[in-house]
């Protein structure tokens, strides 16, 4: 091949691997549990992460005049490896929300309040921790393993 | 009874594809043509014993047989029959079936062509394909099968596909849990055969490669022979992701259509790999040209259509899609890898008979540009996937899960598209072999100036945006120097014909239906790049409680709340709550929307249905949010306006128009072709 189309397709080689790598830069979020944005301490505050945690039913308040969403998660292993060694994600949340020792934070979230919402699903959340401990979330998906997945039917 | 019926049937079916993948091969290698025969007719028989086995899972899910885990999971009794037929693809297990049940068939359509010169290639599609149909069905066999059952052992509820312990008594559920009211649309019905569909197909280009390294022959015989599947592969691969972005649209209610999710990238890599294929393989056919890269490019496309049913299927990354999770994860990895390594090898050994017939001379040539238009998509493909692994290249590096998110997608791929977009209105000008700048110029300066007269009319009049500015321009470019070739070759042939504009537009047409389907298809992406800026960049969103009688305002739009009411459905399991607003422009009364809650009692789930004004300007997207229903103090919408979004979807269908017209088959050339081998056998008489 002559010299010109290697420099041309080196150019565009180059050019994808810039956009590539400032873009990932300019919008990359750390993801984490509760424990380990926790364990993080106040070194945290104000970054923009992504958490996620088991959404406890009872916290969950809404204000519609506002939209203003207000609940708990509190804190699950995220790990794929890990969430199937405890028996899988359905039990993984169930666990969650009904242990009061686990850590717990507390989201505020303003928008529509999603259809998913309700206790035990796996909530995954984008935004920044305030200096109170709070999470302002900016994105909010839902995952509801218990009534869709491999749960087996009760007796 | 049943269930072990169709389990059954379904472990034969999986040792009859073993077998035909087994015979096919020492066919060859014994140069046994009765061996080869009878691996094809071992092929041809698992369409009807996939068949079988689907329609047993099917009845089990029609009459609400929950012993079954499968229909437990996915039917219950409030669904019509239609929703449990369909049902069949609403879960992993039966997903899996499904994808079976379409590899066998399309393989059996192949195996029941003519194949006469092209005879050697025979046994090696079997083979590929029997080893792909062979793993889907170990798959459903050992790991996800759709026919375990329930059992009571000692008051335990057990699932099982045979009886466990010789006491245990099979357990029936009252009521299953039914199918995900999200799914209950009809877009999100036809969205998953269709993405189907598409893999599906593109696994019979795929194995024409192979047996085209595999023998030896290395011409472009494989591609013409498999060029109708992988339009039609692209067509089904297409339609399956609009449907599934207007789904979102429609249902998700976050009043976006494409959400950069891994699910919905692991849908779109294989695309963009097909649509570069698509372009490459004209170069191969008329230049001799990329015959490396072609090979590059469909092993590609298969092993993300493998990777993109795991990831679609296994909840690997976290994702909002992933209604299904389960530990196959390893063996769809594995098995990606094994056919990954195998086609890189057998490439590796026939690198040297691919290579160029010509050597490219011109930058600006066609087949510079074609070339550049696949780096392009492959650089989009790095886009994606890197975005995609990220998190676990990362957290292997440095024991941190990072995830990057819509932004990084759209920063690092939007240049890309730009650039794409360019091509559309250069390349149809460049010829073949060599071009110059002049040449180009000259044919392309009436086109560059009307756009530029159009931006400059937008710009007083529309938006100062710069990206958008850049984006309307690139748009306008590609669909005026399309039109202009067009017209160009319209004129052309009705100088030489003598036939009058119209009858030479379409003769002209439907005797280049490849290309000119090419060029309707590049117009519908204009038009959809429209739809996306339009929405991207200057989508307007309000929200607010409101009385009834008192109105919210966003752009031009007033939206008066009228009143609100709520009632049961028995019959479907479903509460509605439907909200009645009037909807101005400007303060001229334009009519009602309708947003509705609908909440399933089975399902225990809601699902939030916008009322949508759909209008070539914009779109008017309004969701009730929450209501009082003791006071009469009011509802909460969101209320958005999508500017330009309709043009998004008036793309997509031109989109499949121009699919279905480049992919229609060519009636009078196939006649050609009979009469052309009738003459060659009474030679050969």
């Amino acid at each position: 091949m002559k010299p010109k189309f290697l420099i041309g397709f080196g150019m565009i080689l180059a050019a994808v691997l810039f956009l590539i790598f400032s873009s990932t830069r300019a919008s990359s979020e750390r993801f984490m549990t509760v424990d380990e944005m926790l364990a993080e301490g106040p070194a945290i505050v104000g970054d923009s992460i992504r958490i996620t945690g088991a959404v406890i039913g009872d916290t969950i308040q809404y204000d519609p005049a506002t939209l203003t969403l207000m609940f708990e998660v509190a804190h699950a292993p995220a790990d794929f490896q890990e969430i199937e060694d405890q028996g899988g994600l359905a039990k993984v949340l169930y666990d969650a929300v009904h242990d009061p020792t686990r850590n717990r934070v507390k989201i505020i979230y303003i928008g529509v309040k999603p259809d998913l919402l309700r206790t035990e699903a796996q909530a995954i959340m984008a935004g920044t921790l305030d200096e109170n401990g709070v999470f302002h979330a900016t994105e909010l998906l839902l995952k509801c393993p218990t009534r869709y997945q491999e749960a087996l039917p009760e007796n | 009874m049943l269930a072990e019926f169709g389990y059954g049937v379904l472990v034969v079916s999986f040792l009859v594809t073993v077998y035909s993948g087994v015979a096919a091969f020492f066919g060859v290698r014994k140069n046994s043509a009765s061996l080869i025969e009878s691996a094809r007719r071992a092929q041809l028989l698992t369409f009807p014993l996939i068949t079988v086995s689907s329609f047993v899972l099917i009845y089990l899910l029609v009459n609400n047989h929950f012993e079954v885990s499968f229909a437990y999971e996915v039917t219950s009794r409030s669904m019509p029959t239609y929703l449990k037929i369909t049902a069949w693809w609403g879960g992993q297990a039966g997903s899996l079936l499904f994808w079976s049940w379409l590899l066998a068939a399309f393989t059996s359509l192949v195996t029941l062509r003519k194949w006469d010169r092209d005879i050697e290639f025979l046994p090696w599609v079997i083979v590929v394909s029997a080893i792909t149909l062979a793993f889907f069905l170990f798959m459903i066999i050992f790991h996800e099968n759709p026919f375990t059952r329930y059992w009571l052992v000692a008051g335990n509820v057990v699932e099982s596909m045979f009886k466990p312990t010789a006491e245990a008594v099979i357990f029936m559920p009252e009521n299953g849990r039914g199918l995900n009211p999200l799914l209950r649309h009809p877009g999100m019905i036809i969205h998953p055969p269709m993405l189907y569909l598409g893999f599906v197909s593109y696994v019979i280009p795929y194995s024409f490669a192979i047996a085209a390294l595999i023998t030896g022959r290395t011409d472009d015989r494989w591609t013409r022979i498999t060029r109708r599947w992988s339009l039609w592969a692209w067509l089904f691969l297409s339609f399956g992701l609009v449907l599934g972005g207007r789904w979102a649209y429609d249902v998700l209610g976050w009043g976006g259509y494409w959400g950069w999710d891994p699910v919905e990238i692991a849908a779109f890599m294989p695309w963009l790999t097909g649509t570069a294929f698509l372009h490459s393989v004209m170069i191969q056919e008329k230049r001799g040209m990329l015959k490396q890269w072609n090979m590059v490019l469909i092993i590609l496309t298969y092993a993300l259509v493998i990777f993109g049913t795991f990831l679609t299927r296994s909840g690997v990354l976290s994702s909002v899609h992933s209604f299904a999770n389960s530990p196959i994860g390893p063996y769809f990895m594995g098995f990606v890898s094994f056919t990954l390594i195998a086609s890189v090898y057998l490439l590796i050994r026939r690198w040297n008979d691919l290579r160029s017939e010509t050597e490219m001379k011109s930058m600006l040539s066609r087949e510079a540009l074609f070339l550049l238009n696949n780096l392009l998509f492959i650089g989009i493909l790095v886009v994606c996937f890197w975005g995609v692994i990220y998190p676990l290249i990362s957290e292997l590096a440095t024991g941190f899960k990072v995830t990057v998110g819509p932004p990084y997608y759209e920063r690092a791929a939007g240049p890309l598209f730009a650039g794409l977009l360019f091509l559309m209105a250069v390349a149809p000008f460049s010829a073949w072999g060599h071009s110059t700048l002049q040449t180009l110029g000259k044919a392309l300066w009436k086109s560059t100036l009307a756009s530029f007269v159009l931006t400059v009319i937008l710009f007083f009049t529309y938006t100062q945006n710069l990206y958008a500015i850049i984006g309307f321009f690139l748009v306008a470019l590609a669909i005026f120097s399309t039109l202009h070739e067009f017209w160009r070759g319209a004129i052309a042939r009705q100088k030489t014909q003598n036939e009058n504009f119209f009858t030479a537009l379409s003769n002209l047409m439907m005797r280049n239906r490849r290309r000119y389907g090419g060029y309707i298809i590049h117009i519908s992406m204009a038009l959809m790049a429209i739809g996306i800026l339009g929405i991207e960049l200057f989508q307007k969103e309000t929200q607010g409680t409101v009385a009834a009688g008192e109105a919210l305002n966003v752009g031009n739009y007033t939206v008066e709340y009228r009143e609100l009411a709520s009632w049961d459905v028995p019959s479907d399991d479903v509460n509605y709550t439907r909200a009645v607003l009037d909807i101005y422009e400007n303060g001229i009364y334009l009519g009602q929307l309708y947003p509705r809650i609908d909440y399933f009692y089975d399902a225990e789930q809601t699902m939030t249905i916008p009322g949508q004004r759909s209008t070539f300007r914009d779109d008017l997207y309004i969701l009730l949010v929450d209501w009082q229903p003791a006071s009469n103090t009011g509802a909460t919408f969101k209320i958005y306006v999508n500017p330009l979004v309709n043009w998004l979807w008036i793309g997509s269908l031109l989109f499949l128009f121009g699919i279905i017209f480049a992919a229609w088959p060519d009636k009078e050339l196939e006649a050609v072709k009979v009469k052309h081998s009738a003459q060659q056998t009474s030679a050969a008489d």
